[in-house]
């Protein structure tokens, strides 16, 4: 069992989001995130978490990507957004977040060193999805049931926020409206 | 007894490809038998070489780019709509021996995702065509098919309960006794809807909606970029019958005929299904499909789920 999967998926993933953040065009650096996750999902799957993997495409990449690619495109952006977006990535802007990325990289490399080895990579089994399951549903079933409460609080405030009011409205047209 | 992958990839490929081909000739002419015309007759023996026909004009058409589309994006469109209906063939287990990857533990799960990524073919068709027609069906497509994304994964959870299983070969194995469609009966209903919503067919191709959008999404495209979106299309009618198969009719199984031969005719007469249904049915409206799929579609696909997760719990041992 080689390392090669998980090295090629990780390059991808590197690479493309470097093009996420520089790119003019919204739709081409969403496009560049998918493929992130995309390759994202390609590196859980070489670590063994098939079932992750799967939603990471499934819920990220196919449902939470197309929305945004969904909005970028209503916004219908034109030429003059594409020259303000090249104005704001001036060769100048990058310096200090070059910076800062590089000590977080510095600190992240440093931590990683200092932690003890876990177990080799031949020691890993996949973890298949009703092994998943099973762990969702014991040890960690607060988590799931404190994740399906923020769902449904986002669910409510949606249908609030989208619910047609003149349907409620006091002086709304239902009277009249067919006339 | 099992094949070299090579082999099975490539024939697969092969059936496939020449399957959709064969279909935009087979529709046509199942369609003229059921509207009492002809349909197309005359090149060659019944007219099946009018697909060949039809190919060889499309390869020779101008492949034009629009000079205001966005050509990357415009280019890659139809290559994702394509790669992912036959990306998602690799878990359909023809036979217990002939499956790229039937095994696959997450096999369900994959077909979801490359269904997901689907979306972005059309989408992006519309995007980078960079005209109203094309921008308002790919936005239509967009929001029809994550919808019916939904169904279609919550009314597989009866199947994947059952068998206990995403594996495709374990729920076509779990289905030795009763086929799924018997006691699935309302998931195998809700996701022969958002199949054919999710595949954009008649008669929910609102994404193309041809009275109102033009073509819609494909509109700007011509040559055989066009000729990929309409081969996907097919290729996806095929996608979902065998899918259908292979969740809740039993897949290979049946008597006297060899797994393979029952696979291919239960999955051509759901594609015979689906075209009589373009012949059959008319055209919703956009709303009223929406509505469709979460008024009626949701409720009734979390209903399937708790019904069978209750009688599973009843009839569990111990």
């Amino acid at each position: 069992m080689s390392d090669l999967p998980f090295i090629l998926f990780s390059l991808v993933a590197a690479w493309a989001a470097i093009m996420v953040v520089t790119r003019d065009i919204a739709v081409h650096a969403l496009l560049y995130l998918v493929v992130v996750l995309l390759s994202l999902a390609g590196v859980f799957f070489a670590l063994g978490a098939p079932f992750a993997a799967m939603l990471e495409i499934i819920i990220y990449a196919g449902a939470v990507m197309v929305l945004f690619v969904f909005v970028v495109m209503m916004l219908n952006l034109g030429q003059t957004d594409r020259d303000r977006e090249r104005h704001w990535m001036a060769p100048g802007v990058w310096i200090g977040p070059t910076l800062l990325s590089g000590l977080l990289l510095i600190a992240l490399c440093l931590t990683l060193r200092a932690m003890p080895p876990t177990t080799g990579s031949d020691t890993l089994a996949p973890i298949g999805p009703q092994t998943v399951g099973i762990l969702l549903y014991g040890p960690y079933v607060l988590s799931v049931e404190l994740a399906s409460f923020l769902l449904l609080a986002g669910l409510v405030s949606a249908f609030h926020i989208g619910r047609d009011t003149r349907a409620t409205g006091v002086n709304s047209g239902t009277a009249t409206g067919d006339v | 007894m099992t094949a070299p992958m090579p082999v099975i990839i490539g024939v697969t490929l092969a059936i496939l490809l020449g399957l959709a081909t064969f279909l935009t000739w087979f529709e046509r002419r199942l369609l003229g038998l059921w509207q009492d015309r002809y349909g197309p007759n005359r090149v060659g023996p019944g007219g099946i070489l009018q697909a060949v026909a039809d190919g060889i004009k499309i390869l020779f058409k101008q492949d034009w780019i629009p000079p205001f589309a966005d050509r990357g994006v415009f280019v890659l469109a139809p290559a994702i709509g394509m790669m992912t209906v036959l990306l998602s063939f690799g878990v359909v287990p023809v036979t217990a021996f002939w499956s790229i990857a039937g095994t696959l533990n997450v096999g369900l799960l994959f077909v979801l995702a490359m269904m997901g990524m689907g979306v972005y073919g059309v989408v992006l068709a519309g995007w980078a065509s960079n005209s109203k027609y094309a921008l308002l069906g790919s936005m239509r497509a967009a929001a029809q098919m994550i919808s019916y994304e939904v169904f279609m994964g919550l009314s597989v959870l009866g199947v994947v309960m059952q068998a206990g299983s995403f594996t495709m070969r374990d729920i076509v194995l779990a289905q030795s006794g009763l086929w799924f469609v018997v006691p699935q009966a309302l998931g195998c209903a809700v996701f022969t809807l958002a199949g054919i919503a999710e595949t954009h067919r008649l008669p929910f191709d609102l994404p193309e909606g041809e009275n109102e959008l033009g073509a819609g999404f494909h509109t700007e495209y011509s040559g055989m970029k066009f000729g990929m979106f309409f081969l996907a299309e097919y290729a996806g009618v095929v996608l979902v019958s065998a899918l259908l198969v292979t969740l809740y009719l039993g897949g290979w199984e049946g008597p006297l005929l060899p797994p393979a031969l029952w696979f291919a005719l239960k999955t051509s007469a759901l594609v015979c299904l689906f075209v009589l249904l373009r012949a059959a049915l008319p055209r919703p409206r956009y709303d009223q499909l929406m509505a469709l799929g979460w008024k009626i579609l949701l409720p009734l696909s979390l209903l399937n789920i708790a019904a069978t997760g209750a009688i599973l719990l009843l009839h569990a041992p111990g």
